[in-house]
């Protein structure tokens, strides 16, 4: 927070020109003469305020009142995401496989960036630095521009491989215990596959079961897919032979579809040791740090769409919080071009500033948690 | 005091206690209500009293009086805090036998969907009551179809969500044979209200006859009577009517035989095969016009109930103009044992 | 923060709000003026306008599934397939437009937009303009609401349960964007107050010198703030589950539908708090006046006031103790339900103790806060049973808990509402109710409230279920006294608004403390100038009246300078 420091002594306005870019630059406003003169209370300052620096600091608090609310707003999906990742480790193994982490890493350093460009912003108005206060700001505003541009081509590929959220989109749901596009899904799964195998292979081969794996892995594409699915994977597909894999092997999720209850005494047994003492059918952990299609059990498999949700909420309503930034930060800019802000006067630009800084460190926790699973 | 009313098995409010867990449910349950009114009683009084001595005699008073005192208010919360924490674990020692059903409890599952009760037992017998013998632990195994349900008997004291997706258990024992009202309890739609049915407690002698009976219940009817049960008793009923009104599914009336058309735009006859499936996996084949909302029956339905409802469906259909069946099929070779 | 918009600046009004001069009601006129304006006393006007006629629609709805449900059905007369979707739709509107639209927004935003800057000497909220958001807010969230009426209703219930709430055919996606537009406004009044108190508290004013009422609502906007964003994630999951069919919370889709009441809850229930605390906040200034007497255990008061809000969240999953969460996290649960009964405890004490040896007046708004204490007392001590796990599985979804929060949010809330307003109306308009039938009102709706409510705890106890359009006749009794009830209920609501009507036409002139109260907004003319103050009012101990001496000419009290220096020297030793 670099900006906390030099505004402790804003209200103590120095009369006094400190360097010349303070002079040339002096954008604090004139004396309001329209004001008949009864007292002599800066235009900026609202009637019901005493002081600006009692206006100021109320814009903070509630500047950082707003930023705690939008923390938790992002709780509750941050929540959804812990419940989900804890319940489903695999899935999001799995999933996060999609996601490009050279543009995640390559979006962090622009926001990062960005922010410094803020600070850097707020220092300027401060310090009445006019032409900096405006070249920060479109730096800043560049960085959003950025930022929101690689996100784009991210979306695109995700698009592209249909893993946008949504019944109406995504290759992942299921339809009565079978795949609702199965065309899009072998597509998806060759596409994750390929791109699993292809970044972990290392590490793989050095697992217990990496041997079984590591035939698999290298060649992506159909056959990949196919003798995957074959794998471990005795009790779903007995009866279904290579040709029609990606519909035979889509067994049900046993406790998703399949609620008839069990007709025998014995089978209820075996319900009974399926639910733990919070009434969840869990299902067994594969154990791998590098997880392939085949390694999915069948419930697993019914919620590999969910991970694109959450990925899709979390980023999305992010990158809405971006362009608010950067709407936000181009109103900052005709302001600042109309010379608004100055010694006396950069609340404004402060605030905004706050926000930016929160909407960059929502970042800081979604790219590890999206893009670095392992 | 309060502990020695609490004892009695005496209650106001509360409707008889027929299961095991009545007597700590209603034992607190009193406990509560007496130290309610103890304090309600107190505050009323105080109030009454308080308002009474000190009326305003005159506008102008200026009253003095005590405006903070620290031990008066640790001796007023201390009381209030004791008697809850005893509530507390009163209500949590109660709840975790409710919450554990002892080794070897009979097993019920229950299915619930809009807006009917399903219980089908280990030995293969399906009813849309719940019938159970008297002083048997019964444990039961919850889940829905469809939406949230709730399980609920009051004389029972127990409850417990049927939630799509999971498996909940509750438990129970009841101590006396008659008939009890079971409720669900979480809103599920529009027929809510309706989604009532009912635990019927038999000696235990009785209940292993009605399960005998209840495993091959079609045996001597016939076949149209056998779908009309079905049709009552599984829930048909909250959605297909039979006076040619479509409600939230079709209307059976003139049904069978008839041309059907499909949202995807293909058509076919309604035979046998078409109801079957229709049953089975509803989902396959929706009618234009209707939504996807119907649970499926696989797994819980037997043949012979099936062919009761298609039987059924004939006799009320002017599109069919065959015979319906008079015997269940199969059942002419092995006529029930007189 | 510019000030172009704003004609008004400091002190050009001072001095004219004397009889003839204007004040903030005729200081400007023209709709616009109303409209775009930022004055605190305008907005909680509006607010006031709005949130009543919400409050009305509900009524409406409640008196409609109340009447329906008069009747029962029979083998000869089965209830219709229209009339449970009627029904189903009534109790959800009922639900949603009263806790939404009214129970949440009527004392923060009408009674805490105008008092709470007055209270505070200030001249206005710390944000007027997000002030008037929020108001907008309000309105686009309860067009919203409107639409749902309009175009299919709603029957989910106010709770929205998954998966019911996805699957069903009505206006699920409208009703979830009103309440997620709501929402905003609630958080936007929640975060003015906390600035405002922090922030605009007069020289002499310290945290221990707020009045009780503010200690309120600052707990209040606590948990508007830190809560309502939970739901509003939790309604835009759920929009994105109708809309995309996404499947977080639809177990067909490999989702948690339990998930859903969690978030759920999670705003909820600290939003009940935000239904009774300022309402508490009213009964410690009503009781305190009219008893004339200081406050008993001030810090007490606010402190629990606090707790309440903090220990809140952290109670949420008593609502689902039937839904297979856990053993261990119902007995968690339970055990946090329970320590928030002591907080509110030592508040029905703490009133008590500041009546005794009072000077106890039953005008109207002490008549109000006396049913309070009762209602509360009531509501309070059900929670007992719903808290304690064993009760709770017998009592859960009964008309049981129907019966207990009717009694917390509406009997004890809506006293509360009413109470404050008729105690502040004279300050709001300048105007006198008339008496006797605001006492013959107050009789009807406490009677009538009893009456309506109280049987449905034996109700809910012999084991009727909640959301039943049609019930076992066994039932019947409970339901026909229960609707009788409810109609002498909806009378004396009927009569409180005829009554403030003819105030506000024919009212005689109140005078500027008819209480003799000394919080700060009694300090100012009534109605207050659009400054609030004429002259800066000088800080006190809010609860020392004896500075306000009576005076029979106006029927009212007035302040007397010396006596009240008097009292501050004595206050200082």
């Amino acid at each position: 927070m670099p900006s906390r420091d030099i505004t402790e002594d804003r209200h103590d306005a120095d009369p006094r020109p400190r360097d010349i870019t303070d002079m040339s630059s002096d954008s604090a406003p004139q004396p309001d003469k329209a004001h008949g003169g009864h007292d002599n209370r800066p235009p900026h300052l609202a009637h019901h305020f005493e002081t600006p620096k009692q206006q100021f600091e109320s814009g903070k608090l509630g500047m950082w009142l707003f930023l705690a609310t939008e923390i938790l707003m992002f709780g509750g999906l941050f929540c959804a995401y812990a419940i989900y990742r804890g319940n489903h480790q695999d899935v999001f193994l799995y999933g996060y496989g999609a996601l490009d982490k050279m543009w995640g890493a390559t979006n962090t350093v622009v926001l990062l960036a960005s922010s410094l460009t803020m600070a850097w912003a707020v220092r300027a108005a401060q310090k009445g630095q006019q032409k900096l206060l405006i070249a920060m700001l479109v730096a800043t505003f560049m960085g959003g521009v950025g930022f929101m541009g690689i996100k784009a081509v991210e979306y695109k590929a995700k698009y592209d491989h249909n893993l946008f959220p949504g019944q109406q989109f995504n290759a992942f749901y299921y339809e009565s215990g079978k795949p609702k596009y199965p065309e899009k899904l072998a597509h998806a799964i060759e596409y994750i596959d390929g791109r699993n195998a292809g970044r972990g292979g290392a590490s793989h081969g050095t697992d217990g079961q990496g041997g079984e794996h590591s035939d698999a892995a290298p060649a992506p594409g159909e056959g990949q897919v196919l003798q995957g699915a074959g794998h471990q994977q005795a009790e779903a597909d007995a009866q279904a032979p290579a040709a029609v894999i990606v519909t035979a092997s889509f067994a049900p999720p046993a406790d998703v579809t399949n609620l008839a209850p069990p007709a025998s005494p014995a089978d209820a047994g075996v319900l009974d040791s399926a639910i733990d003492h919070a009434g969840v059918v869990q299902t067994p952990h594969a154990g791998h740090t590098q997880i392939l299609w085949e390694d999915l059990s069948q419930t697993e498999r019914g919620k590999v769409h969910i991970f694109f949700e959450i990925y899709f909420l979390m980023t999305g309503l992010h990158g809405l919080h971006v362009l608010i930034g950067m709407g936000l930060i181009g109103w900052l800019i005709l302001k600042a071009r109309a010379r608004t802000f100055g010694k006396e006067y950069f609340t404004p630009v402060d605030v905004i500033g706050l926000y930016w800084h929160l909407v960059d460190l929502i970042w800081i926790f979604l790219f590890p948690l999206l893009y670095l699973i392992h | 005091m309060l502990a020695i009313l609490a004892q009695t098995d005496k209650t106001l409010f509360l409707p008889p206690g027929r299961s095991t867990f009545a007597g700590t449910h209603d034992g607190l349950y009193n406990f509560v209500l007496w130290m309610s009114v103890f304090w309600l009683v107190l505050i009323a009084g105080l109030l009454v009293y308080f308002v009474i001595k000190y009326r305003r005699k005159s506008p102008h008073d200026v009253p003095e009086g005590p405006t903070h005192s620290t031990a008066i208010e640790l001796g007023w919360t201390l009381p209030p805090l004791i008697l809850v924490m005893i509530i507390f674990v009163w209500g949590f020692r109660g709840f975790r036998d409710m919450n554990q059903a002892p080794n070897g409890a009979y097993q019920v599952i229950v299915n619930a969907s809009k807006w009917n009760w399903s219980f089908t037992y280990g030995e293969g017998a399906n009813a849309s009551q719940l019938h159970v013998p008297v002083d048997t632990p019964i444990s039961l195994v919850l889940t829905s179809s469809d939406v949230i349900h709730s399980f609920f008997v009051p004389e029972f004291r127990v409850k417990k969500d049927a939630v799509p997706g999971r498996y909940n258990k509750a438990w129970f024992q009841a101590t006396q044979v008659g008939e009890y009202n079971l409720f669900c309890t979480e809103y599920c739609g529009k027929s809510h209200s309706q989604m009532i049915s009912k635990v019927v407690v038999h000696t235990k002698e009785d209940y292993a006859v009605w399960l005998e009976k209840q495993m091959r219940w079609w045996e001597g009817e016939k076949p149209a009577d056998v779908g009309m049960k079905v049709y009552t008793q599984r829930g048909c009923k909250q959605c297909h009517s039979l006076d040619g009104v479509d409600g939230d599914g079709p209307s059976w009336k003139d049904l069978f035989g008839s041309t059907r058309s499909f949202a995807d735009g293909t058509t076919r006859v309604a035979d046998e095969d078409y109801i079957r499936e229709s049953i089975l996996n509803p989902g396959s084949q929706v009618v234009a016009g209707f939504d996807n909302v119907m649970p499926t029956f696989q797994g819980q339905i037997k043949d012979p109930e099936v062919t009761g409802v298609i039987e059924y469906l004939k006799s009320i259909s002017t599109h069919y103009e065959g015979a319906v069946l008079e015997v269940m099929p199969g059942a002419a070779e092995a006529p029930p044992a007189e | 923060m510019s000030v172009i918009q704003d004609p008004v600046n400091s002190g050009v009004y001072s001095g004219q709000d004397q009889p003839g001069g204007t004040n903030y009601i005729n200081h400007s006129k023209g709709v616009m003026s109303w409209l775009l304006t930022l004055d605190h006393k305008r907005i909680g006007l509006m607010y006031m306008v709005s949130v009543l006629s919400a409050f009305a629609l509900g009524g409406t709805f409640a008196i409609i599934l109340r009447t329906m449900l008069f009747t029962h059905s029979s083998p000869e007369n089965p209830i219709s397939d229209s009339g449970q979707e009627l029904y189903n739709q009534m109790f959800t509107l009922h639900g949603a437009v009263l806790v939404f639209m009214f129970i949440i927004p009527a004392v923060p935003a009408i009674l805490g937009n105008m008092i709470l800057p007055l209270m505070l000497g200030a001249k206005d909220v710390a944000f007027p303009r997000l002030n008037l958001l929020s108001w907008y807010c309000y309105i686009v969230g309860g067009l919203f609401f409107l639409f749902v009426l309009l175009s299919g209703g709603l029957d989910t219930g106010w709770t929205f349960y998954t998966p019911y709430s996805t699957s069903t055919s009505t206006s699920v996606a409208a009703a979830t964007l009103g309440a997620f537009v709501l929402g905003f406004s609630s958080i936007l009044t929640g975060l003015n107050f906390i600035a405002t108190i922090h922030m605009l508290r007069p020289p002499g004013m310290g945290w221990f010198q707020l009045p009780l009422f503010l200690w309120a609502l600052y707990a209040t906007s606590l948990i508007q703030v830190l809560a309502t964003p939970v739901l509003a994630i939790t309604l835009l999951l759920l929009l994105a589950e109708k809309v995309l069919h996404i499947g977080i919370f639809d177990p067909a889709l490999g989702g948690d539908p339990v998930l859903f009441q969690h978030f759920f809850w999670f705003y909820s229930h600290p939003a009940v708090y935000i239904m009774i605390l300022p309402a508490m906040g009213i009964i410690s200034e009503l009781i305190s006046t009219f008893s004339r007497r200081h406050i008993f255990g001030y810090s007490f008061i606010a402190f629990s006031s606090i707790a309440i809000a903090l220990l809140g969240f952290l109670v949420w999953g008593h609502h689902m103790y039937t839904s297979g969460q856990s053993g261990m996290a119902n007995a968690v649960f339970s055990l946090i339900t329970f320590s928030v009964a002591i907080p509110s405890a030592i508040k029905i004490f703490n009133w008590l103790a500041t009546m005794y040896k009072g000077s106890i007046s039953l005008a109207t708004p002490m008549l109000y806060a006396l049913a309070f204490i009762w209602l509360f007392t009531i509501g309070g001590l059900t929670g007992v049973f719903l808290g304690s796990l064993a009760l709770n599985i017998h009592a859960h979804d009964t008309y049981f808990v129907v019966a207990h929060f009717h009694y917390v949010m509406v009997g004890s809330m809506m006293t509360a509402f009413l109470g404050g307003m008729y105690y502040w109306w004279p300050k709001m308009f300048g105007k006198m109710y008339n008496e006797p039938v605001a006492k013959v009102a107050w009789f009807l709706i406490f009677a009538g409230f009893n009456l309506t409510f109280f049987i449905q705890f034996i109700a809910g106890s012999q084991g009727m279920p909640r959301r039943y359009a049609d019930y076992l006749p066994e039932y019947a009794f409970f339901h026909k006294f229960s609707t009788v009830g409810s109609y002498v209920l909806a009378a004396g609501l009927v009569l409180v608004l005829l009554n403030w009507i003819h105030a506000l036409l024919k009212g005689k002139k109140a005078p500027q403390n008819p209480w003799g109260s000394n919080t700060l907004e009694w300090h100012t003319s009534s109605p207050p100038p659009h400054e609030n103050f004429a002259e800066t009012p000088t800080v006190s101990d809010p609860y020392v009246m004896g500075a306000w001496d009576y005076d029979e000419s106006i029927d009212g009290y007035v302040h007397n300078p010396q006596k009240a220096q008097e009292l501050a020297q004595q206050g200082h030793h």
